[in-house]
C-alpha cells in the first residue's frame, strides 16, 4: 500500500512553468503574438492543459489552419501528447534544465510518423484507461480494473484531468494494494528510456528469489549487466539506486501506473 | 500446417541472422539490449466480436515494429476500407498504444513462445 502520503501529495502538487511560442511560419499577422505562459502539472497531459492557449495563438494563424490539429515540439523534437508532461520535460531536459521550459506551437506539418492524432479529449482518456488496465494486468493479473465499476474509472480520469487528489487516490489506492499472501505485486510496471525516448518494457518482480525486497540497483544489474554506472530520473528526481521496487511502484508512478523512468 | 512450417522457415533464418548481428554488436561493443538483438516474435492474430477472420493466424514479425504497424497490416489483410476502425488489444483487457513496440509487448505478455493479440472493428474491451 501506498502509506507515504507525503511522497504522493508532494509527486502530486509537481508543477512546471512552461513558456509557448508560436512558430514563426505560422504568424499571419503584422503584429508578434505574445509568449504564453502556463503552470502545468507536471502529471497531467498536454491536451488536458492547453485550451488557454490554443485561443491565444488562434488569432495570429492563416484561417484556414484553425481547424487542424495543433502539435508542440521542444528543440525541434515533436512531444508525444500520450506521455505525461514532467516525464516529457525528464527526458529531454533532465540533463540540462531549463526553465520556463520553451514549446513551439504548430497547427501545420502535422508529423505523421512520430505523433499521434488527438483529436479530443476522449482520446487520451482511452489512452489512460487503457494504460491503467495494462498496468494493473501487470500488478494483479487485471483483477482490479476488472471488479471496479464504471463510475470508479469514471473518478480515477476525472481526479487526474481536474486536479483533484483526494478524488484520484480515493480509487488509486486500490490499484496499489498487495493481494494474497505477497507484500508486494506480481509485476512492476515500468518502462525505461534512452534519450531518444526509445524504451524497454520488461516483466519486473519487486523481489529476488530469496524473497527479499528487490531495489532499483538489482533491476538495473539485471537489465543492463553490461552497464556500470546507471542512473534513472523520475520527476526530476535521480532515485536513489537502494530504493526498493515496491515502494517506488506504490508512491513514484505516474497516474497511469506505470514507472516512467529516463536513462541518465 | 503449411503455415507451421513457413514460420520455423523463418524462424531459422532469423536466428542465423541474429548470430551474424551479435558477432558485429560485439564487434561495435555498443550492447543496448534495446538495439542488439533483431529478433522475430511469434503472433497469434485472433477475431473477436464481427471481425473476419483472417486465414493465416500466425505470423513472425520483427519484433521492433510497433503495434500500429500490426494494425495497418491486419486491416490490408482483411482489406478494410481506410476509415474503417480497427482495435488491437492484448490480454483481452487493454489496447496497446499504436507505437508500442512488438518486443515489449512480448517480453511482458507473451506465453508459450508467442504474442496473442485479439482484432476487432469495435471497441471490445473498453
Amino acid at each position: 500500500m501506498a502509506n507515504d502520503r507525503e511522497v504522493l501529495r508532494e509527486i502530486w502538487d509537481g508543477k512546471l512553468p512552461i513558456c509557448f511560442h508560436l512558430a514563426q511560419e505560422e504568424i499571419m499577422e503584422i503584429q508578434q503574438p505574445d509568449p504564453f505562459y502556463v503552470m502545468v502539472p507536471r502529471l497531467s497531459y498536454f491536451p488536458l492543459v492547453i485550451d488557454k492557449m490554443k485561443r491565444h495563438f488562434l488569432r495570429f494563424i492563416s484561417q484556414e489552419n484553425s481547424d487542424s490539429e495543433m502539435w508542440l515540439d521542444f528543440n525541434g523534437q515533436p512531444l508525444k501528447w500520450h506521455y505525461p508532461i514532467g516525464f516529457l520535460y525528464d527526458l529531454y531536459c533532465g540533463n540540462d534544465p531549463q526553465l520556463p521550459w520553451t514549446l513551439t506551437v504548430h497547427f501545420t506539418k502535422f508529423p505523421e510518423d512520430i505523433l499521434l492524432h488527438c483529436p479530443n479529449k476522449d482520446v487520451v482518456e482511452a489512452h489512460y484507461m487503457s494504460t491503467v488496465k495494462e498496468a494493473d494486468v501487470l500488478k494483479h493479473r487485471g483483477q482490479v480494473m476488472s471488479t471496479m465499476q464504471k463510475k470508479d474509472h469514471n473518478q480515477l480520469w476525472l481526479g487526474l484531468q481536474n486536479d483533484k487528489f483526494d478524488q484520484f487516490w480515493a480509487i488509486n489506492r486500490r490499484l496499489m494494494e498487495s493481494h494474497g499472501d505477497n507484500d508486494g505485486f506480481k509485476h512492476i510496471p515500468l518502462r525505461i528510456y534512452t534519450d531518444d525516448g526509445v524504451y524497454n518494457q520488461r516483466l519486473v518482480c519487486p523481489k529476488n528469489t530469496d524473497n527479499s525486497r528487490k531495489t532499483l540497483q538489482q533491476m538495473i544489474s539485471e537489465l543492463y549487466p553490461e552497464k556500470s554506472n546507471v542512473n534513472l530520473r523520475t520527476h526530476g528526481v535521480i532515485i536513489p539506486p537502494e530504493t526498493p521496487l515496491q515502494w517506488l511502484s506504490e508512491h513514484l508512478s505516474y497516474p497511469d501506473n506505470f514507472l516512467h523512468l529516463c536513462l541518465c | 500446417m503449411s503455415d507451421e512450417k513457413l514460420i520455423d522457415e523463418t524462424q531459422s533464418q532469423s536466428v542465423a541472422g541474429m548470430e551474424a548481428l551479435r558477432i558485429e554488436v560485439d564487434n561495435k561493443e555498443n550492447s543496448d539490449p534495446s538495439k542488439s538483438d533483431k529478433l522475430k516474435v511469434d503472433i497469434l492474430l485472433k477475431a473477436t466480436g464481427n471481425a473476419p477472420i483472417m486465414k493465416k493466424k500466425k505470423w513472425a514479425v520483427d519484433a521492433e515494429k510497433p503495434i500500429g504497424w500490426i494494425m495497418e497490416f491486419v486491416k490490408k489483410y482483411l482489406k478494410l476500407e481506410a476509415d474503417e476502425k480497427l482495435f488491437l488489444y492484448v490480454n483481452q483487457t487493454f489496447a496497446p498504444s499504436p507505437d508500442q513496440i512488438v518486443r515489449n509487448l512480448y517480453e511482458c505478455f507473451g506465453t508459450d513462445g508467442k504474442l496473442v493479440l485479439h482484432y476487432c472493428k469495435s471497441q471490445a474491451w473498453g
